[in-house]
């Protein structure tokens, strides 16, 4: 009940909201094409007629929901999922290499991190230059990594991955530092009249305290792999994937398919974090972390 | 190839010691402590610029691959002139423009929102998703919409900055202490007065955090939305451009300068932060 009311209820007015302004939006934006139409064929229009008319544009400025969903359902259900008009199709090109990305990124991740804890040199020299390499708009080189990494023959899924895999690195190392790091000193002195070893103080001790956090930090890597993908999809001249799509349009003033694109990107990345999110609830939950602690 | 390949590996030993021997140094007054602190990473980046250097002349990579340092920072000196007028494109005008009036305008809605509890339940679960969905999507509508100019790519900013802003200030604004609250309550303040005096300084590491993860943002979001048309004139226009006519060592210059960019930015907010939120522990000695 309580969810119903602090949860469901405003959500869902809010988006209620937000379509409603998006249909007015529409409505305001594309009604200048349509009055200019009329008037190059010396009709008036009504302005109900007017308003219809905004709702079925062929290339809207704004294109109204109904016709973005009507679009996602035709290139998701009606076209077979190998074609290449299928959003299907696109989005999985994406996916595989969002996946790649982040599993790439968060091993490299995990490792940076272990390094960095257990190496004073290398938490010393490396650390600050982890993080400054995030200052840098990492997404601008993107493109040239692809064209140079398609010059030497490495094309397809591997050079995009390989950018989301710099973007997500570094949340997972950050975070992976903070919780390998976390344990208290009560414990790792504990650890020491055990006479435990430095592997058994990483297995017993580190690693599962820095477990919430790692997961914490996945959640944001799998989010930024995502749009890794996409803008690396953009320079390899629009071939697949949904940042292809996204170029194709802007080439062609395609903005259905544009909108269509954008919103199968956020419900892929939707879907991502959620299944993150669940995966640290189950795991936590089996670690015997209470409910209230793990939601960090 | 054995040649090169065992002086590569002489001269990272070289590093790797002369890094650690640094590291590895104590001393006993604090500031020089702070000082060797400062130096390691210096050190360590000289040592990758050396080690990139000579791993690209000893195995002959060609500069289409990777160029050598020294020959970026020769295209760098000899092409101020574009470099400028690329950065005053792309950072003076679409980025602080949008930044300012993303993180503006952010900022504004979380005050609102913070006032009324049902904009805040509905509102706040749909930011946290928008800030995790990939935003750059959205440059070519905006292209479309405002044409090939610095504005479209303003209004991508604005939008990328906009919800990190909103989702940190609101949670911020929830952060400070009952005791606190209670104790401006006693005093009989007004909501504004508990909002300035109380609530928005507790406020400012959230917010800051925003403003650092805005700066990069920023950057990236007005880059990528020149990839999907410009004027001839912009750092997004010239990396794409000159990548197809495999002018590696411009698009390095390129990425230089939006480096150099991106962590002056970083480093300018971490000093304001550093004296507004003076009394914050993570700044107590």
């Amino acid at each position: 009940m309580t969810f119903l009311r602090d949860k469901l209820f405003p959500v869902t007015t809010v988006l209620l909201i937000i379509l409603a302004l998006w249909y007015l939006l529409a409505i305001f934006l594309n009604a200048p094409f349509e009055r200019d139409q009329a008037q190059r064929s010396g009709t008036q229009l009504s302005t109900s007629q007017l308003i219809a008319n905004t709702m079925h544009q062929e290339r809207p400025v704004l294109p109204a929901p109904h016709q973005v969903a009507e679009e996602i359902r035709k290139t998701v259900f009606d076209v077979r999922p190998t074609s290449k008009r299928s959003l299907v199709y696109h989005g999985g090109v994406t996916l595989s290499s969002t996946l790649l990305g982040f599993v790439m990124g968060t091993l490299l991740g995990i490792l940076l991190a272990v390094g960095i804890v257990h190496s004073r040199t290398l938490d010393k020299s490396l650390m600050p230059w982890i993080i400054a390499s995030q200052t840098i708009p990492i997404l601008a080189v993107a493109p040239m990594i692809i064209v140079v990494l398609n010059a030497v023959g490495m094309t397809g899924l591997l050079p995009k991955a390989m950018i989301s895999t710099y973007l997500s690195f570094f949340p997972v190392a950050v975070g992976m530092v903070k919780g390998l790091r976390s344990p208290e000193i009560m414990h790792l002195d504990l650890m020491r009249t055990y006479s435990a070893s430095a592997s058994q103080v990483f297995w017993k001790l580190r690693w599962p305290a820095a477990l919430p956090y790692l997961f914490t930090s996945m959640k944001i890597a799998v989010a930024i792999s995502l749009v890794g993908a996409i803008v690396g999809e953009l320079p390899t001249g629009a071939v697949a994937g949904l940042g292809a799509r996204l170029l194709a349009g802007s080439y062609y003033g395609q903005t259905v398919q544009i909108w269509a694109a954008l919103i199968a990107a956020s419900l892929m990345a939707a879907v991502l974090v959620a299944l993150v999110g669940l995966a640290a609830h189950v795991v936590n939950r089996r670690m015997g972390l209470q409910a209230s602690e793990a939601r960090r | 190839m054995i040649k090169p390949l065992l002086l590569v590996i002489a001269v990272w030993l070289v590093a790797w010691f002369s890094v650690k021997s640094l590291a590895g140094l104590r001393l006993a007054s604090p500031r020089g402590q702070r000082l060797v602190d400062i130096a390691i990473p210096i050190l360590f980046g000289v040592w990758l610029l050396v080690l990139w250097e000579l791993v690209v002349r000893a195995f002959g990579i060609p500069s289409v691959l990777l160029p050598a340092p020294s020959m970026i920072w020769a295209r760098i000196i000899s092409s101020v002139p574009t470099l400028w007028a690329d950065f005053r494109q792309t950072y003076l005008k679409a980025v602080v423009a949008g930044y300012v009036l993303g993180c503006g305008s952010g900022f504004i809605t979380a005050i609102i929102v913070d006032r009324v509890p049902f904009l805040r339940k509905g509102l706040l679960p749909i930011g946290n998703l928008v800030a995790a969905l990939p935003v750059v999507g959205i440059a070519p509508i905006m292209v479309m919409w405002f044409g090939f100019d610095w504005p479209s790519k303003a209004a991508v900013v604005i939008i990328m900055t906009f919800f990190p802003m909103l989702v940190n200030t609101v949670a911020g604004l929830a952060a400070s202490g009952h005791m606190e609250s209670d104790l401006m309550r006693t005093y009989g303040s007004s909501y504004w007065q508990t909002l300035l005096k109380l609530r928005l300084p507790a406020a400012m590491p959230f917010i800051f955090n925003a403003l650092k993860i805005n700066s990069t943002l920023a950057l990236i979001g007005a880059i990528v939305a020149e990839f999907f048309g410009t004027p001839i004139v912009g750092m997004g226009f010239r990396i794409s451009a000159e990548i197809g006519r495999m002018n590696v060592d411009m698009v390095w210059a390129e990425i230089f300068v939006a480096a150099l960019a991106g962590s002056l930015s970083y480093g300018l907010i971490a000093l304001v932060e550093r004296a507004v939120t003076f009394w914050h522990p993570s700044y107590r000695n």
